[in-house]
């Protein structure tokens, strides 16, 4: 369960986030949606407990992040940060094994081992695990990426815009392996992520919440929240919810 | 891989060792070994604290071409030299007890960084680009009024600041090597504490943070580190300001890992290799044509230069 109570941003004076106050404890996935400014990533910052809010509290399942120790907090929530950079000479093997840190502070032990295999497997980089970061192209990089925070073996998983640079075959593979992991199983998660396609958010999303100027437009399951008259109103642009060979998608009215 | 390109490193930097402590020994041998090992001493500490310093500060600032120098390290030792010769003359220059203006030039230097990485990060990490510019522009800062400063000097005076202002390694003073060594060692095993959190803190701020590191801290350890490692070097023979670029680079070349417990070590051990055959070559077989620091600088330039043009700076 993730509440945020009231929960207020400023930066230099700017309110970015206004007084957010929202709950839910479903598994599935999350879409933040919202026009550009809207304060989404702040957001998703807030609720991963590295941005302190200027006001109010986050609890994740009844702890309040404020006052979690930071190696407690990670094997609780992990974040995926838009375009992370690194400058490490790393192999995808070395970065999906970082994701298992929060475990074992350098002294790996066999389920380590296992989950960073599974990990790999699960995001299809088994061929490519002995590759430089440096040398991937965009999707192999954000799988590599999305593996790590993967292989940090949280419930919750946070994922700032990963799609903004992949064509549609790899939004399509990485949303299809978010959407089967986030269903019920013994590896379920919950999975909130920043999406700009709305037409993504509308295919895969379970639930979703709408930010404009920094306030909360709506939030609640996307069959219920997400229509056309909402999202024209959020974005200020004639848009409808259709559905095409089954599946829901955004096009313009 | 890594270990065993490691493990040649710590083999190249013996034999240079030996080469240069044995190379055409002659009698009096215990003489000139003592001479030569309170050199080798200095050529080692200057050489192993830049390159590790190098490889710890690109490694929170995130960018391979950045070494500690750039925060004004070298200006503010050039500026503490004039100012010195200035309000003592050059009589009071050259009879300051050495070891009181080796102490105080080391705490001057750790106390300036200290200040400026402390009210530069006061809201946290995410303000290191400013950090960088600030020691940039104070480094400007401090070599125009020294540049001044030198400008109302006599000729005598001015070519005592004038050779304070490029590294020595001749005639350093035996009771200073030993506490610089003594600093050294104590620094760099910190450091390879700190190793494994650099490895996390080298994936960024965010993904760090989101692994649990507490980052902030670990980057203001660092720095503190840094400033450490660079004063001691610098109080000790003046500034070397591309020696560690050159160490780094060769370093990441060298020994392809990403685990500074490592990089570290690899950095200071060919920083002091480089030295201190720089040294052997310019003083036994050039017979002392040029001055090292001069070529290493120069060296280091033109890397710094082809790094520039070769990748956009990351």
């Amino acid at each position: 369960m993730i509440t945020l109570e009231n929960v207020s941003v400023e930066k230099d004076r700017t309110p970015i986030l206004t007084d957010i106050s929202l709950s839910f404890g479903e598994a599935g996935i999350t879409a933040l949606i919202g026009p550009n400014g809207a304060g989404k990533s702040t957001l998703l910052h807030s609720m991963s407990g590295l941005l302190t809010p200027t006001s109010g509290r986050v609890k994740i399942d009844g702890h309040d992040l404020a006052s979690l120790r930071a190696p407690d907090r990670a094997r609780l929530i992990s974040l995926l940060a838009q375009d992370e950079r690194v400058t490490a000479r790393l192999t995808i093997e070395d970065l999906v094994s970082f994701g298992r840190w929060p475990h074992h502070h350098g002294r790996p032990t066999a389920h380590d081992h296992e989950v960073i295999a599974e990990a790999l497997e699960t995001f299809d980089l088994i061929s490519l695990k002995s590759r430089l970061i440096a040398s991937l192209s965009g999707g192999q990089r954000q799988r590599a990426f999305i593996a790590m925070a993967w292989a940090q073996e949280t419930p919750w998983l946070l994922l700032d815009e990963p799609l903004s640079a992949l064509d549609p075959r790899h939004t399509r593979d990485i949303m299809d392996r978010l959407h089967t992991l986030s269903r019920p199983g013994p590896n379920q998660r919950s999975v909130i992520i920043v999406l700009h396609d709305l037409g993504v958010a509308a295919r895969y999303a379970d639930r979703i919440i709408a930010l404009r100027d920094g306030q909360l437009v709506t939030t609640g399951p996307k069959w219920l929240s997400m229509t056309g008259t909402m999202l024209s109103d959020l974005f200020g642009t004639g848009l409808s919810v259709a559905e095409i060979d089954g599946k829901q998608t955004v096009v313009p009215a | 891989m890594a270990k065993i390109r490691f493990l040649c490193l710590i083999a190249v930097f013996f034999g240079v060792c030996a080469l240069f402590l044995l190379w055409q020994l002659r009698d009096p041998k215990a003489l000139i070994l003592s001479l030569r090992l309170t050199k080798l001493g200095a050529l080692v500490v200057v050489g192993a604290a830049v390159g590790a310093a190098t490889v710890v500060f690109q490694t929170i600032t995130a960018n391979r071409l950045l070494t500690p120098g750039i925060v004004g390290f070298d200006a503010l030792y050039i500026f503490l030299q004039t100012m010195l010769v200035m309000t003592l003359g050059g009589t009071g220059y050259a009879t300051l007890p050495q070891l009181g203006q080796f102490g105080a030039e080391i705490v001057t230097m750790v106390v300036t960084a200290l200040l400026l990485f402390g009210l530069m990060l006061r809201r946290g990490t995410e303000d290191m680009l400013r950090l960088i510019l600030t020691g940039v522009i104070l480094g400007v800062l401090l070599r125009g009024l020294a540049g001044l400063a030198q400008r109302l000097l006599d000729p005598s005076e001015f070519a005592i600041v004038q050779g304070a202002s490029f590294a020595s390694f001749g005639g350093v003073d035996k009771t200073q090597l030993w506490i610089a060594m003594v600093l050294l060692a104590v620094t760099l095993l910190f450091a390879m504490r700190l190793s494994r959190q650099l490895d996390i803190v080298a994936l960024g701020r965010t993904t760090a943070r989101s692994l649990g590191q507490e980052y902030d801290r670990v980057v203001l350890a660092s720095l503190a580190l840094v400033a450490l490692l660079v004063a001691v070097s610098t109080a000790l023979v003046g500034p070397v300001t591309f020696l560690g670029l050159l160490a780094a680079s060769l370093a990441y070349a060298f020994v392809p890992t990403w685990r500074h417990i490592y990089l570290i070590p690899a950095a200071a051990l060919i920083g002091a290799s480089i030295l201190i055959f720089g040294q052997f070559v310019f003083e036994r077989l050039l017979g002392l044509q040029s001055t090292l620091a001069v070529i290493v600088e120069f060296a280091g330039g033109l890397l710094f230069l082809a790094l520039v043009l070769r990748r956009s700076p990351r």
